[in-house]
């Protein structure tokens, strides 16, 4: 089902984050004229558009969509087969938190997060922040019921099913099982941060 | 350049923002009222997408050290400049370390001013917004703030602007793309009478105080790609306007989206305005 958003948005049903990745890929590579946002969710594509009638672009999104349900899933959720390796430095405040209360030792948890690959969801919360997902069930945990005023840039963190590195210095309310040295934000750069959704991540012991 | 002597509550650099960035969590940002902008620039003979300041409740106090020409637009605030005839939506010359008193505006939220030359503030991934969500772009400006001014590239060819009515804030809203998360009758709510704009407004932003928008489900709805204009309903049921500096997705369900033509109107409702919604069907 394709939803309109105002005069100038169109949303695309996906109904899981694979085909939502699958289908931005498509886009991305060859955009629609007039589309100035691809907006992948977990669930959805926001595609929002300059031109003045959308009905050829629902047309288009209608046939993407198709094509996408009907490819087999290829290597990495957006196709580019590459994984990016993001070394960590597992002294985070929360670590012995989170093994007490997942049951592991330590070095399981780390064992654990370095173990699975995982795939950039998609970025929200603030630039350059990813909800990277594929993360090992037994390290689902709430979130901090008292977030942290200051979270330093380049923390690298769990809440719930999701990991994510801090991208910048920001409030939050994640768990910190380490840190990395790996600039994942820079507005100097373009694009200003090495994640796009589908992208597959690596976590490694530094 | 431009001596911020006095910034008035709050005021900072704007442009058109920076759209394309948004799958990787940037905000658009830009004008809140991007039509007084780009109007406030043809007045100087800058390119309509050229930056300028955004003063919110007026309240400032500007120098131009080397002289500049001056545009103000949007909000309508009595003006004051030793030494020159400053008027609204018209261009004028502000001589040499003359100082600008902006008043406070006599309706209205947000006033804009274009100079000629275009403020030339570092720009960050191709725009020299303020984002007050995620803190990209030049800080608001304070006391003592300098900012640079660039090279005209166009003539000076409008003398005056017919400055735009007053009117009673009335925003179409196109339903969609989550008005099925709501009981049928929610759409009716929205446009039965007007909405109060609430303290709590700002870039972000424009929440109302008024008829509870009820849910017809339970539940989460993952988070999805967020447009401007959108009327987001959290669990209070009270609406939210998202302007320019919403965040590019969110988990609330958005039961309409005002139309782009009124959304200036929007931006510029200050707290205790009313909001009256009309919902198009077409």
């Amino acid at each position: 089902m394709i939803r309109r958003v105002g005069e100038r948005g169109l949303l695309v049903e996906t109904g899981e984050l694979a085909l939502s990745h699958r289908l931005d890929a498509r886009l991305r590579a060859e955009p629609p004229a007039g589309v100035v946002e691809i907006v992948p969710g977990p669930e959805t594509v926001l595609v929002v558009s300059e031109a003045a009638d959308l009905a050829p672009l629902r047309a288009h999104l209608a046939g993407l969509l198709a094509a996408a349900e009907a490819e087999p899933e290829a290597a990495g959720a957006d196709g580019s087969g590459e994984v990016l390796v993001i070394p960590v430095v597992y002294d985070g405040e929360d670590l012995p938190r989170v093994a007490a209360e997942t049951g592991l030792s330590t070095d399981e948890v780390i064992a654990r997060h370095t173990g699975s690959e995982l795939v950039v969801g998609w970025l929200g919360f603030a630039p350059g922040f990813a909800y990277l997902t594929g993360l090992d069930p037994r390290l689902h945990l709430p979130r901090l019921a008292t977030p942290r005023t200051g979270v330093p840039a380049g923390s690298v963190a769990v809440a719930g099913p999701y990991s994510a590195v801090y991208p910048t210095a920001s409030p939050g309310g994640w768990r910190l099982l380490g840190r990395t040295a790996t600039t994942v934000w820079d507005v100097r750069a373009d694009p200003p941060t090495r994640f796009r959704p589908g992208l597959r991540v690596r976590f490694e012991a530094a | 350049m431009i001596e911020v002597v006095a910034p008035g509550p709050y005021a900072t650099v704007q442009d058109l923002g920076r759209p394309g960035y948004a799958h990787l969590g940037v905000p658009r940002s830009g004008a809140a009222d991007p039509d007084a902008l780009r109007l406030a620039n043809r007045l100087v003979g800058n390119a309509e997408g050229a930056a300028g300041l955004e003063l919110t409740f007026g309240g400032a106090r500007l120098r131009f050290p080397a002289g500049a020409w001056l545009a103000l637009t949007g909000a309508p605030c009595p003006l004051a400049l030793p030494g020159g005839r400053p008027g609204r939506c018209a261009p004028f010359w502000a001589p040499p370390g003359a100082e600008l008193r902006v008043g406070l505006p006599w309706y209205g939220l947000r006033t804009y001013l274009a100079v000629r030359g275009g403020v030339a503030a570092e720009p960050v991934l191709g725009s020299r917004s303020t984002d007050s969500l995620s803190g990209l772009g030049p800080a608001p400006l304070r006391a003592g703030t300098c900012l640079p001014v660039g090279r005209p590239d166009g003539e000076i060819t409008v003398d005056l602007a017919p400055e735009p009515a007053r009117r009673e804030p009335v925003v179409r809203v196109l339903p969609g793309p989550r008005a099925d998360w709501f009981v049928p009758a929610a759409l009716e709510e929205l446009a039965a009478e007007p909405y109060e704009v609430s303290q709590d407004s700002n870039r972000v932003g424009v929440r109302l105080r008024g008829r509870e928008l009820k849910r017809a489900r339970a539940g989460e709805l993952p988070s999805e790609g967020m447009v401007l204009g959108a009327v987001q309903v959290p669990p209070s049921g009270q609406p939210i306007v998202f302007l320019a500096d919403h965040p590019p997705t969110g988990g609330y369900p958005v039961i309409g989206v005002v139309a782009a033509r009124d959304l200036p109107m929007a931006a510029q409702a200050r707290p205790g305005d009313r909001l009256r919604f009309v919902v198009s069907r077409d």
